[in-house]
């Protein structure tokens, strides 16, 4: 029965791609409607097939491991894929020539970035988040997933999404809205997708055998619930047609540009910094062997980042339109905001208290620690250039763009990184990573890598700021835009040069999941037995 | 009243005190006493459940976790 209902709508899903794609009135939604089309129809053979077959029987009694083994496959493609995109666009800006002629208009820069923004955020991290979430809520809880095949159509339908943004970047759609570009029929997908989510992860919070919620799945719902409001509030736009991909916002100006920062903060508030802190509680202690230094810090910590967080948007629009009290509200939170960062930061390094001989022999853990390290050296800066006098300076320069990587690939990468090391042996049932003096080089290349993309864009950043502002004694100013494009090369250089490096990492880590999982003897110890 | 000039009211007022006073709640709460067993145990739950186990009803058996259930098999 429940087959038949599939296959009627998949048969209406693949009928009214069929007609999008031909009354399509751009060219990206006719390949998103063809691809849609295509999908559709291969789901309805494949259904198909299956009707009405004795289904496989699935064993209930173990953890639900298949999808984020996927998971974690997905997040080191994506993860590849994202630093590629990155290290070839900070070339094109060294050398505009990478603009190449032929490949025009879709590889130029300005289509370019945000497919590499949204590669490395949601389908690197967004992956990284979604597969963790679902390792951990199921420890934690002592439960198997809830909801069946619901996790495998939150993992399937986050590619489709991922997949259908990328592709409609490279062909010209976008909604100019910084880290939420992606026009209207994908935002109404990944809000369908996000609600499964939502549903798998409350269900098995719910159906748990602990009787108290473990912290690191605070986090994690924090980052599922407030990531769905802003979605929908951001995205409210109305189509232009039902067959084109073109939408309108429903805010304009300033109330508009309000909305994508509060947006835009708490992308970073809460999927960047509340989910990954899911992972940290989670995985540090995991690989420390021993529990977070203190509970009572991380309830702390989670209360103070949620109340706070939500407040900081309005310091992405000093001296704008927006009122002077608003701007004022989003810098003083913004400064608060520094200490239960900070506070989260030193629970974290703490738990290795007693075990700090680890981060010598240990480089899954010296990579959590760097990435805890990056951590609060992001959160102190992240304040300190809220300031509306900082600000001043630092705004449209490449600082920002520093700042913005020393957290991305210091924190997040890194704390990443960390928990794939810590999963991939875990899930195909290996004693442990294939090659650990690869970790090693993974972690050079990475932190080298990092940091000279953060110094680099620190001197090209302060350097662009000074000048643009230099003026002279009758109160010229001195320097043309030109003048600080061409001034800022070498530091573009060695920027493009520090991903390199991380790219490098990145592909070390690859390889070396590929052989854990290919190659091997299969160890059944780390699945089989409880913990020590 | 203007929907603005009430909310605006209302959020640097009433609403600025309640969210204060639950967040100073949430601090007094997770201090109180005898909080602390509560909390060592809850801290100890990643080190529980390496595996679904049938026995295991309450976070009070702390680590007393039973071997004769497996995760799902590796692929």
């Amino acid at each position: 029965m429940n087959d038949y209902l599939k296959l009627a709508a998949l048969g209406v899903v693949t009928l009214f791609a069929a007609l999008a794609a031909n009354f399509a009135r751009d060219l990206a939604y006719q390949v998103h409607a063809l691809l849609i089309m295509a999908l559709g129809f291969g789901l309805f053979i494949w259904v198909l097939r299956s009707t009405d077959e004795p289904k496989p029987i699935v064993d209930q009694n173990g953890y639900m491991d298949g999808v984020i083994r996927a998971g974690v496959i997905a997040t080191g493609f994506w993860g590849v894929v994202g630093f590629t995109v990155g290290v070839y666009i900070a070339f094109q800006l060294a050398f505009p020539v990478l603009n190449l002629e032929w490949a025009q208009p879709y590889a130029n820069f300005g289509r370019l970035r945000p497919l590499h923004t949204s590669a490395v955020i949601f389908a690197f991290g967004g992956n990284a988040l979604i597969m963790s979430s679902f390792y951990i809520v199921q420890r934690t809880s002592g439960v198997r997933l809830w909801g069946g095949n619901l996790a495998w159509f939150v993992f399937w339908g986050y590619q489709l999404f991922i997949v259908l943004a990328a592709t409609g970047y490279l062909l010209g759609v976008t909604q100019s809205k910084e880290y939420a570009e992606p026009e209207w029929y994908v935002d109404i997908w990944l809000t369908i997708v996000w609600v499964a989510f939502l549903a798998v992860f409350l269900g098995t919070i719910f159906t748990r055998k602990e009787r108290h919620i473990y912290v690191a799945n605070w986090f994690l719902l924090s980052f599922i619930i407030t990531i769905a409001m802003l979605h929908i509030v951001n995205n409210l736009a109305v189509p232009v047609s039902i067959w084109g991909s073109k939408s309108v916002q429903l805010f304009s100006g300033v109330q508009d540009a309000m909305t994508q920062w509060w947006y835009g903060h708490n992308a970073v508030g809460f999927f960047l910094t509340a989910g990954f802190l899911g992972m940290m509680y989670y995985f540090v202690p995991k690989q420390a062997g021993r529990p977070v230094y203190s509970y009572k810090l991380s309830i702390v910590h989670f209360w103070a980042l949620t109340f706070l967080y939500i407040w900081a948007g309005p310091h992405h629009l000093h001296y704008t339109a927006l009122p002077d009290w608003a701007s004022t509200l989003g810098m003083v939170f913004s400064i608060i905001l520094w200490m239960p960062s900070w506070g989260g930061m030193i629970n974290g390094l703490m738990t290795l208290q007693g075990a700090w001989d680890k981060l010598r022999t240990d480089p899954i853990i010296r990579m959590m620690v760097v990435s805890l390290a990056f951590y609060g050296m992001s959160t102190f800066e992240g304040p300190m250039m809220s300031i509306r006098a900082v600000n001043s300076l630092s705004h449209y320069t490449d600082w920002t763009i520093g700042h913005v990587h020393s957290g991305a690939l210091g924190w997040n990468g890194m704390i990443t990184f960390g928990a794939l090391y810590f999963l991939t042996p875990r899930l195909w049932g290996r004693a442990q990573m294939y090659s650990m003096s690869a970790i090693n080089w993974h972690f050079w290349l990475a932190t080298i890598g990092i940091v000279l993309y953060a110094s680099s864009m620190w001197v090209s950043g302060i350097m662009e700021g000074l000048m643009w502002r230099e003026v002279d004694a009758q109160g010229f100013l001195v320097n043309s835009f030109a003048d600080t494009v061409s001034a800022k090369f070498p530091m573009y250089v060695v920027r493009a040069l520090g991903g390199v490096l991380y790219l490098a990492g990145g592909l070390i880590m690859v390889w070396n999941m590929w052989m854990t999982i290919r190659g091997g003897e299969k160890v059944t110890a780390r699945v089989g037995i409880p913990a020590e | 009243m203007e929907t603005y000039t009430f909310l605006r009211q209302l959020a640097d007022s009433w609403f600025l005190l309640a969210m204060t006073l639950f967040f100073i709640g949430v601090v007094v709460w997770a201090w109180r006493p005898g909080s602390r067993k509560m909390h060592d145990n809850t801290a100890m739950i990643p080190f529980r459940n390496e595996t679904i186990n049938r026995d295991n009803k309450s976070a009070d058996s702390a680590g007393k976790a039973n071997s004769d259930t497996k995760s799902e098999d590796a692929a």
